[in-house]
């Protein structure tokens, strides 16, 4: 009991993460049917960005932990909604007419491209976040001292998540995203300026991708400048898992991939931790091509 | 017929290499139904997609009180008061019937007039005032076409741009949606109307045109039209 709370603990903090990471690839998938490959590393990016403002601001010294994080989190978000938005202008809108695979390898070139820079800027060693930021204590739970640190990322994730949540769709902006991911023609009829929502959806995305770099960073407490494609193929693998396209769907399959990883590596095999997420993944998808909570069919890559 | 309000202009629009309209002058007085016939591929939908400005023109012009509106995006044409209804309903089948509606008023920030529409579209389509909360993907055919329509009239449209709202509709729906065009256009909305059943269109338009092949082949007040030999035996079905 008490090694199965840890590590669904531990699943719960790493999956909101995944599923951060995941509505980036989602959201741009369900407006432009493009698979963003670059999203994995605007979430390295915003670990970098996370790292460079702890130890060059010294926040540690005006405010608690909490608030630490908090402001690291506002600001790499901010910043890496602006390099989302700067590579779709880049590297997407010149080819919104030309064929679909153009926009392909121009996402895998502005993967290669952030990666690289980013190796540039900061260097291709691992870098250190500063500990101490996340508060090291335990709560108790069922008799089992469970790390408040994890407690603190999940529920963080949980209310970005909600609050994308309602912006889509509660809000007459949020309707607007969700009419023009179903009919772009249609939308251009309602008034609807298509171009501003694709700018908006990698405002949105990045941003999320960014905040979850940071939680990442504060939590492993390593960062790498290629760490950028794991993490990626994971939540990309989640967003397939829960529906491509899908809000919620991307949500529940991030979450749901961090648990069976957990659980995979601590119950079979750490060294599998891997293999056992991609085999649930082939598994869900032979049962429901669709992904858990998809309606159509993802038949355009 | 009065000032020409909207005005298409030898109009030219190609579809890749293919010319679909050569050189169309179609005009439009405030207040009037102006139903443009003609059989399938004769370039109808051709004409209403490129006042909406989903299509540009390789020719010629579409000027609204004197303004051109094919240099500007479609976004900015409903801003001006023109609103579509497209061909084959296009309401957005996953959002509600709320959500569609609003969607319609999405250029809209005048909330006491949004509101007033809304009131007279419950009083058009009482049906959908009942299934507000219903997925537009769920609604029959005829409300959706209701509800196309609806939409479209969020805009608080100048002029209302419809593409065969009869289309698949059951005799008894057709004649209510018809009935529907002329309270609208009473409103003071100018409608142009794509229709392949001429002779409802014709009833209550005030003038028609007729399209063959990517071009007017006729144009005349509709009265004289229903009453045209040559239009009935090619779209009234013979003699009436």
């Amino acid at each position: 009991m008490e090694e199965f709370l840890q590590q669904l603990t531990n699943g719960l903090a790493v999956g909101g993460i995944y599923a951060l990471i995941a509505l980036g690839y989602t959201m741009v998938y369900g407006i432009l049917r493009l698979i963003n490959f670059a999203h994995g590393d605007l979430f390295t990016l915003g670990a970098y960005i996370g790292f460079t403002l702890l130890v060059s601001l010294n926040l540690q010294g005006l405010m608690g932990g909490l608030a630490v994080a908090g402001v690291l989190v506002a600001m790499a978000m901010g910043l890496v909604a602006l390099a989302g938005y700067l590579l779709e202008r880049v590297a997407y809108r010149p080819l919104r007419r030309s064929n679909r695979l153009a926009a392909v390898v121009s996402a895998l070139g502005a993967s290669i491209f952030f990666s690289n820079a980013i190796m540039l800027v900061w260097g291709a060693r691992v870098k250190v976040y500063p500990g101490g930021i996340l508060p090291s204590a335990t709560i108790s739970f069922l008799g089992v001292d469970i790390m408040l640190t994890r407690v603190v990322l999940f529920g963080s994730s949980v209310a970005l998540m909600l609050l994308l949540y309602w912006f889509i769709n509660r809000t007459r902006v949020g309707t607007a995203i969700r009419a023009v991911a179903i009919d772009q023609d249609t939308a251009r009829l309602m008034g609807i300026n298509v171009d501003h929502i694709v700018s908006l959806v990698f405002l949105i995305g990045p941003a999320l991708g960014g905040a979850a770099g940071v939680m990442m960073g504060l939590y492993y407490g390593q960062i790498s400048y290629d760490m950028g494609f794991s993490f990626g193929l994971k939540a990309f693998t989640a967003a397939i898992l829960g529906g491509i396209g899908n809000i919620p769907g991307a949500m529940l399959g991030g979450i749901l991939l961090g648990v069976i990883e957990a659980m995979g590596a601590a119950y079979i095999s750490m060294a599998w931790k891997d293999a056992i997420a991609f085999a649930v993944l082939i598994l869900i998808l032979i049962v429901r091509p669709t992904g858990l909570l998809g309606e159509r069919v993802a038949d355009k890559l | 017929m009065g000032t020409p309000y909207l005005e298409l202009n030898d109009l030219r629009v190609r579809h890749g290499r293919v010319e679909a309209l050569h050189g169309i002058t179609v005009r439009a007085g405030k207040g009037e139904i102006v139903a443009i016939l003609g059989a399938n591929g004769a370039g109808k939908t051709t004409t209403l997609t490129a006042i909406s400005g989903l299509l540009k023109p390789s020719g010629g012009g579409i000027f609204f009180e004197g303004e051109p509106l094919h240099t500007l995006p479609s976004h900015e044409i409903v801003r001006m008061g023109i609103t579509h209804s497209p061909e084959g309903r296009r309401v957005f089948n996953t959002l509600t019937v709320e959500e569609n509606l609003a969607l319609g008023a999405y250029t809209r920030k005048n909330t006491v007039r949004t509101a007033e529409i809304r009131d007279w579209i419950f009083e058009l389509f009482p049906r959908l005032e009942e299934r507000l909360d219903q997925l537009a993907g769920t609604l029959s055919g005829g409300e959706q076409q209701m509800l196309a329509i609806a939409r479209a009239l969020m805009g608080d449209p100048k002029v209302l741009l419809l593409d065969e709202p009869s289309l698949g509709l059951a005799p008894i729906l057709v004649r209510s949606i018809f009935d529907s065009v002329r309270e609208i256009n009473e409103r003071g909305v100018t409608v142009i109307l794509v229709e392949q059943n001429a002779r409802a269109a014709l009833k209550i338009a005030t003038r028609g045109y007729v399209m063959e092949v990517g071009k007017i082949v006729l144009e005349d007040d509709a009265e004289n039209l229903l009453a045209n030999p040559e239009v009935q035996a090619a779209y009234l079905g013979g003699s009436a």
